[in-house]
């Protein structure tokens, strides 16, 4: 697709702009784009940078950019570049300040596992216990689905339906 | 109580009893948690460990096991102390070399311990005997439950118990069991062992030994995924298939030694008779590679009834031969006792002070001559 303000240059940048329920879209090449003003990490989220690099297995240098070196736990003051030198976490709350780059390297390191199964403690509280069930039933349902065992992801539906209601 | 009460002896699982005794050591549980409400370790200030090792020690000391418990302040002990804990499995080798106010709670008989301030708050473990890993998970739930009525662990909905490093994410659980595998290596199986382990996404690696050396035949299996199976899953795969599969082909390779390498096996436990029994210097590595097949060759009589010229000259004659009385060869509990009380920290714990390498080279064989000559 060719760039269209040049339209000489393969289009880079692909923009989509709704502005009060109309979808706009631009297609710029890099160079148009720098001229109207448009650079590219204001219209990547760091945590979508941080997946996309890791997806591309990247090497220590490319994770940790300066815009990676930002992102910090508001309670504990960790970022994911000394998660990199230790491999240790600063607190319980980075899983979810680090989550989208987390997620990612759990799954690969629990066999592409990504939800919790076995012991509950027993002072979790109810509401957090049925959370818990619903996760559990979600997942049976997808390895179901996988399997193509429908009479069984019938059931599992019902039961999520049941619990959720 | 001081650790000279229990150097002078082997521990309760490191007897060589229960189930699959001849090739499973003993099994472990081990499970990592970590306090709600404080950060982990590493951004943890030293005031910050302190009352986390303050709190967790109160809620552990007095803890029903039906055992005696003792505490031990790590990072006050004295090296030796650490080697020494190290080596009985008490303490991980990354606690002895830890920083930080930290420590270890203890029961007597060693079937527990709870090291404080490791890599996560609080990482308890329970270890028996022989393939007992239900025992053990059965043991572990009670004593988890039991401080859990005391503290708030970190626990996500999604991710279970929160830990400080993400690969131990979900149930926190290690299982491990310890595994006596001389034949494989001897008929150079053991390389199946390590791919089928790896096929599995399990860990392996050696015991006693310098890093993931493994001396005198040792190995532990280990799980490594933690999140999105439940802990009576992975004991199940463990106790039920992996474990005794790996016993299976264990004791394929002694039969195979039996009826088609008779001479290797004979000349490996001959061997390794005259030099445990005649050396004046030996290095703990050294010591371990030669009573792994002492203990193989006394396993092969008792569970299998093996009577080769080398086996039998072990385990139905004195080593002295003066001493006309003594017809009993030498027991498993002695090789079991000189695997233990041989290594470098045991050694110098019980002699009374440090010994540079040559004189406790000099000491472990003179022990070891003794105690194969009394049998």
């Amino acid at each position: 697709m060719r760039c269209q303000i040049c339209k000489e240059n393969e289009a880079t940048i692909h923009l989509t702009e709704i502005t009060d329920g109309l979808r706009n879209e631009m297609h710029l090449c890099e160079l148009c784009a720098e001229e109207e003003g448009i650079t590219i990490k204001s219209q990547v989220s760091i945590n979508e940078l941080l997946s996309s690099l890791l997806a591309a297995k990247p090497t220590d240098e490319e994770l940790l950019g300066d815009s990676e070196r930002k992102l910090s736990c508001p309670r504990c003051g960790f970022t994911l570049e000394q998660f990199h030198k230790k491999g240790l976490l600063g607190c319980p709350y980075d899983y979810e300040v680090f989550d989208k780059i987390l997620s990612v390297l759990i799954e690969k390191a629990h066999d592409g596992q990504t939800v919790h199964r076995g012991k509950v403690p027993s002072k979790t509280p109810t509401q957090m216990k049925s959370q818990i069930e619903l996760l559990d039933l979600r997942r049976q349902l997808d390895a179901a689905v996988k399997s193509e065992d429908y009479e069984k992801a019938a059931k599992l539906r019902d039961k999520i339906n049941q619990i959720e209601n | 109580m001081k650790l000279t009460d229990i150097s002078g002896d082997i521990n309760e699982w490191f007897s060589g009893s229960g189930p699959l005794a001849d090739v499973v050591i003993s099994s472990r549980i081990r499970l990592a948690r970590n306090l709600a409400g404080h950060k982990f370790l590493s951004r943890c200030s030293a005031s910050e460990r302190s009352a986390i090792l303050k709190e967790l020690r109160d809620v552990l000391m007095p803890l029903e096991l039906g055992d005696k418990i003792f505490y031990i302040s790590v990072d006050k002990a004295p090296v030796l102390d650490r080697s020494f804990l190290v080596e009985r499995y008490l303490i991980s080798r990354h606690h002895a070399e830890g920083r930080g106010p930290r420590g270890v709670v203890i029961a007597q008989r060693e079937f527990f311990t709870a090291m404080i301030n490791e890599e996560d708050h609080l990482r308890i473990q329970v270890l028996k005997a022989g393939l007992q890993l239900s025992q053990c998970a059965e043991q572990m739930n009670h004593i988890d439950d039991a401080i859990e009525q005391k503290v708030d662990y970190a626990f996500s909905p999604r991710y279970g118990y929160l830990t400080a490093c993400p690969t131990n994410l979900g149930t926190g659980i290690r299982v491990s069991v310890m595994l006596h595998l001389p034949a494989l290596k001897m008929t150079d199986q053991i390389e199946k062992f390590f791919n089928a382990a790896r096929d599995m996404n399990l860990a392996v690696r050696g015991l006693f030994g310098e890093g993931t050396e493994a001396a005198g035949d040792f190995y532990q299996i280990s799980n490594q995924a933690t999140l999105g199976v439940s802990e009576a899953d992975i004991i199940s795969q463990f106790e039920n298939a992996i474990i005794p599969d790996i016993a299976e082909y264990e004791k394929a390779a002694r039969t195979l030694l039996l009826s088609k390498q008779l001479d290797v096996l004979d000349d490996k436990i001959s061997r390794a008779m005259a030099l445990l029994g005649n050396a004046h210097l030996i290095s703990s590595q050294e010591a371990l590679f030669l009573l792994s097949h002492l203990r193989m060759g006394i396993n092969m009589h008792e569970y299998m009834g093996a009577s080769t010229p080398a086996i039998k000259r072990l385990c139905t004659q004195s080593q002295q031969d003066d001493d006309t009385d003594k017809t009993g060869g030498v027991s498993i509990a002695t090789i079991n006792r000189l695997f233990m009380l041989t290594l470098p920290a045991h050694l110098q714990l019980n002699y009374g002070k440090p010994l540079d390498p040559t004189h406790r080279d000099i000491l472990r064989a003179k022990i070891i001559r003794s105690e194969l000559a009394s049998g």
